[in-house]
């Protein structure tokens, strides 16, 4: 513990230093590589795995039934194809609702079929049906265009705030990385993915926008006036800046990792497949991935878009 | 003095804490005694709680098909519809090639369904001729109550059916009163079923149609605008010309540029007319909602439509006639109770990782901060009940409704929450280690740190009111928590952790840096300060290093500071000679 403090007291006053601006080849390295691979490693695996909330898929309806448990219904559609899980629903006094992904006409009646005898009914009482996406084409389209809207506001205000655009230029680098990593991620699961996935996603932009905004903050106060500085760099000030709050980094990574790790445990090992499970996942890496990029690319991004302006570059 | 005048602004900052706090319990208290939707249990999602489905057939005419674009326009309209009535995280779906699933919490109401199904056509027609609304034949009186007498003037006598002498010049002309209209006028009885459901009426020729209550009818001119040229609609009560605002509710439209352009042209052309055809009429589906008469021309674009509307109703219409029509009528086929997908077990397991995920923050800040963790703890809490009643009120006033999802969004919540302190902390830390005492340093790192938590919640606000605004479905769910607890957190900071960490840095425990404190200013002076621009360099650093890292601490001055220093040193340098 205390050597934790003293090694936050010797960031903060330069005696350790960790070279983050000046690696920043390596750093660019690592993460070209790692964004080809989330890009191409799913496009080999075939895409990504979206849910029926996505693609609709097929409908059952049961009526007559005296149990409505779900367990039942959840058993006889696995007991024909175990990969799909199903989303059961009681409906009124004596009825069933089972959705599933898309199935061809032969799992299909194989399903009706054994639906029927799972609740000991005349397979007429089971009917299907097609439903389609629940998450349609128009709730994208409207999701992308807020997120571009979203995306020109943020960088205005942060061009603002930090009297430069290259900061905002800088923070929307380190935000496709994040995203890009965690999607190809995703895909190279084969985790379905459905709108919980996504909402978790879209929480990853907000975290990762605001991480780098808290050092940037750091960066813009200790580069203020280093123009008229004999001796320090642009690029080791802004060095200075992500070391004095790495470990407020590490804290604030920690403590938002914590528990959504509690989620992801429950989750996945508790209650098997679910809402939690997936937004969990998409959170855990975006998050670790969020701090990493603040850092590791978002900083290097800027010190590269800037130590070549001329009122930099003269008192070298 | 200014040490007692801390002590009371931070006071001042708790008490309005506690005000909102309570404000918000006292709302919710008294709601709770006069509105049963009001409860301090937030209400639960489709997910967790279960609902209604409604399954909607569309509704057609011999012939007609419904195509699946058709479909597709109908699922995004009442999805929005939908969305408008509250953060509800409702499910619009297709079933097979006809039907559409709505699956909504809760039980539907009589305007919940009307919001849902009908296909909301709004046309201005001019009114040409009308009358009470049972046939004129007729004597008897019964279904010839008093007109809406804030509306339509008395029903006029019908004139004598004559065989147009011109074929009609403009929508208010007369001569399109053709004999088979005037006879399907007469022949008319509003008590009586007159229209198909989901009819659709030809535009340029004129309608026999009933007002929504029954009591008058009308025969209008052709369309003049259309409900597609509305570009928002909102609902409100209306002002008296002294300013005071009435009990009448009413619906504001405002048009686009072409219904801008049409209304102006057919006001100029009605206000001169005679009664009733100065009038203008406004038919939703077929009957007519209002007809009030001409009283200026209007150029601005803007229109206030009244009727027997109350607050429910105005609002169904104003988000009906926002979202634009449906491409066709639909009927409820259907109308049950479904269960949650979710079971109680999810939801529970759900709560339970938000409290191991708590309970791991708290070690892990008791860890790093020591006594620290007692405002991170009690921040968390206050920050927590305000979340919950939060939640509560906005799940009573703006129907909001909480998911899985969002229950995800609240845990998450916690890290973001905390981040706040965290940033403060560390420059409480970072203050004390320049060689500052804790009081001085607290107030010095508040400065700093509040510029990065409002710069930072800026960005979080930002994404959450731009997505709220600009989607639907579970993203607009998913931004109303992200708003909700960025608001919570900028509350709970301004109000709770600073004012808190003002007062305990006048406690001995704190000040005298207590090794428990958090703010152990041994361990945190080792760094090498002593001061401002001062330096003490440590035995142990090389030459090389130190060096260096009087260069770093030169360059923390500021150009002032830095000038002061290069004077002193040169006053030193003179007094030594």
């Amino acid at each position: 513990m205390s050597k934790f403090k003293d090694f936050g007291n010797d960031l903060y006053s330069g005696r350790v230093s960790i070279d983050v601006v000046g690696r920043r080849k390596l750093w660019y390295g690592i993460a070209i590589v790692l964004v080809i691979i989330a890009i191409v490693a799913p496009v080999a695996r075939g895409g990504f795995n979206f849910g029926i909330e996505f693609r609709g898929g097929s409908e059952f309806r049961i009526d007559g039934v005296g149990d409505t448990s779900q367990q039942v219904a959840r058993d006889a559609v696995q007991s024909v194809d175990p990969e799909t899980q199903p989303i059961v629903t009681s409906v009124g006094v004596d009825s069933v609702r089972i959705q599933t992904e898309q199935l061809n006409d032969v799992t299909t009646e194989e399903i009706r079929i054994a639906l029927a005898n799972a609740y000991g009914l005349p397979s007429g009482s089971v009917t299907s049906s097609f439903i389609g996406a629940n998450w349609g084409a128009d709730v994208t389209s409207k999701a992308i265009n807020g997120l571009i809207v979203f995306l020109i506001l943020v960088s205005v205000l942060m061009a603002f705030y930090f009297r430069t655009f290259k900061m905002s230029i800088a923070a929307l680098a380190a935000l496709a990385h994040d995203v890009v990593i965690t999607a190809g991620i995703y895909a190279l699961t084969g985790f379905e993915v459905t709108p919980a996935a996504v909402i978790g996603l879209l929480t990853i932009l907000g975290y990762s926008l605001y991480d780098t905004v808290v050092v940037f903050d750091k960066v813009r106060e200790n580069t203020l006036g280093v123009e008229f500085s004999e001796d320090t760099t642009f690029a080791s000030q802004v060095n200075l800046a992500v070391n004095q709050t790495l470990v407020r980094s590490i804290n604030t990574s920690v403590v938002a990792i914590l528990p959504v790790a509690a989620i992801l445990f429950i989750g996945a090992f508790v209650l098997g497949v679910g809402t939690l499970r997936d937004i969990a996942l998409a959170l855990f890496i975006g998050m670790i991935v969020g701090t990493y990029s603040s850092i590791f690319i978002a900083s290097p991004v800027y010190v590269h878009l800037r130590e070549n302006e001329p009122r930099f570059k003269t008192k070298k | 003095m200014a040490a007692s005048s801390t002590v009371k602004s931070a006071r001042k900052s708790l008490i309005w804490l506690l005000v909102i706090i309570f404000g918000l319990a006292g709302l919710i208290g008294f709601g709770s005694t006069t509105d049963e939707n009001a409860s301090f249990t937030p209400k639960l999602a489709l997910d967790l709680q279960g609902g209604t489905q409604i399954i909607l057939s569309p509704l057609l005419l011999d012939g007609q098909a419904v195509t699946t674009e058709q479909l597709d326009q109908a699922v995004s309209i009442i999805r929005q519809r939908v969305d408008a009535s509250g953060v509800s995280e409702s499910q619009v779906i297709t079933q097979g090639d006809t039907n559409i699933i709505v699956s909504i919490p809760g039980i539907p109401d009589e305007n919940t369904l009307a919001l849902i199904k009908a296909s909301a056509k709004l046309e201005f027609r001019p009114v040409l001729i009308t009358s009470a609304g049972t046939p004129s034949a007729e004597v008897d009186g019964a279904g010839t109550s008093d007109p809406d007498a804030t509306e339509s003037p008395a029903p006029e006598e019908t004139p004598a059916a004559e065989e147009p002498t011109a074929s009609p010049t403009d929508g208010s002309d007369l001569n399109w009163i053709t004999p088979e209209i005037q006879k399907e006028f007469d022949d008319l009885d509003c008590a009586s079923v007159f229209r198909e459901p989901g009819q659709i009426d030809d535009p340029a020729v004129p309608l026999v149609t009933c007002d929504v209550n029954g009591f008058s009818k009308f025969i209008l001119g052709p369309v003049e605008v259309d409900g597609a040229n509305i570009s928002d609609a909102s609902n409100g009560t209306v002002t008296s010309s002294t300013g005071a605002s009435t009990n009448t509710w009413a619906v504001n439209l405002e048009f686009d540029e072409v219904g801008t352009e049409g209304f102006s042209t057919v006001t100029q052309r009605l206000f001169p007319l005679e009664q009733p055809r100065n009038q203008f009429a406004i038919t939703l589906d077929g009957f007519v909602i209002t007809a009030p008469t001409t009283q200026a021309v209007i150029t601005n674009g803007s229109a206030q439509i009244t009727g027997s509307f109350d607050r429910d109703s105005s609002k169904v219409l104003a988000d009906q006639l926002k979202y634009g029509s449906l491409p066709i009528g639909f009927e409820v086929q259907s109308q049950e109770n479904i269960s949650a997908t979710l079971g109680q077990d999810q939801l529970t397991s759900g709560l339970l990782a938000g409290l191991i995920g708590l309970i791991l923050v708290v070690i892990y800040s008791a860890f790093q901060y020591r006594g620290l963790a007692i405002v991170t703890v009690g921040s968390l809490l206050v920050a927590a009940v305000l979340v919950y009643l939060l939640i509560a009120f906005l799940s009573w006033r703006q129907g909001y409704r909480l998911s899985m999802a969002g229950v995800a969004g609240l845990i998450v919540a916690i890290g973001i929450t905390v981040d706040s302190f965290i940033v403060y902390f560390e420059r409480v830390r970072d203050e004390i280690r320049e060689g500052r005492n804790l009081e001085v340093a607290v107030e010095n790192a508040w400065k700093r740190s509040i510029r990065t938590i409002l710069a930072s919640d800026a960005v979080s606000f930002t994404a959450a009111a731009t997505l709220f605004l600009l989607t639907v479905g579970n993203v607009r769910g998913f931004a109303f928590t992200l708003g909700l607890t960025t608001i919570v957190d900028l509350i709970v900071v301004f109000l709770f952790t600073h004012p808190l960490l003002r007062l305990l840095a006048r406690t001995k425990f704190f000040s005298s840096g207590n090794p428990w404190s958090g703010f152990d200013s041994k361990a945190l002076k080792a760094s090498g300060y002593v001061g401002r621009g001062q330096f003490r360099v440590a035995p142990t650093l090389s030459q090389g290093k130190a060096l260096k890292v009087s260069k770093e601490a030169a360059t923390r001055q500021t150009i002032a500071e830095r000038k002061a220093q290069a004077a002193l040193e040169e006053a030193d340098k003179s007094g030594g000679n």
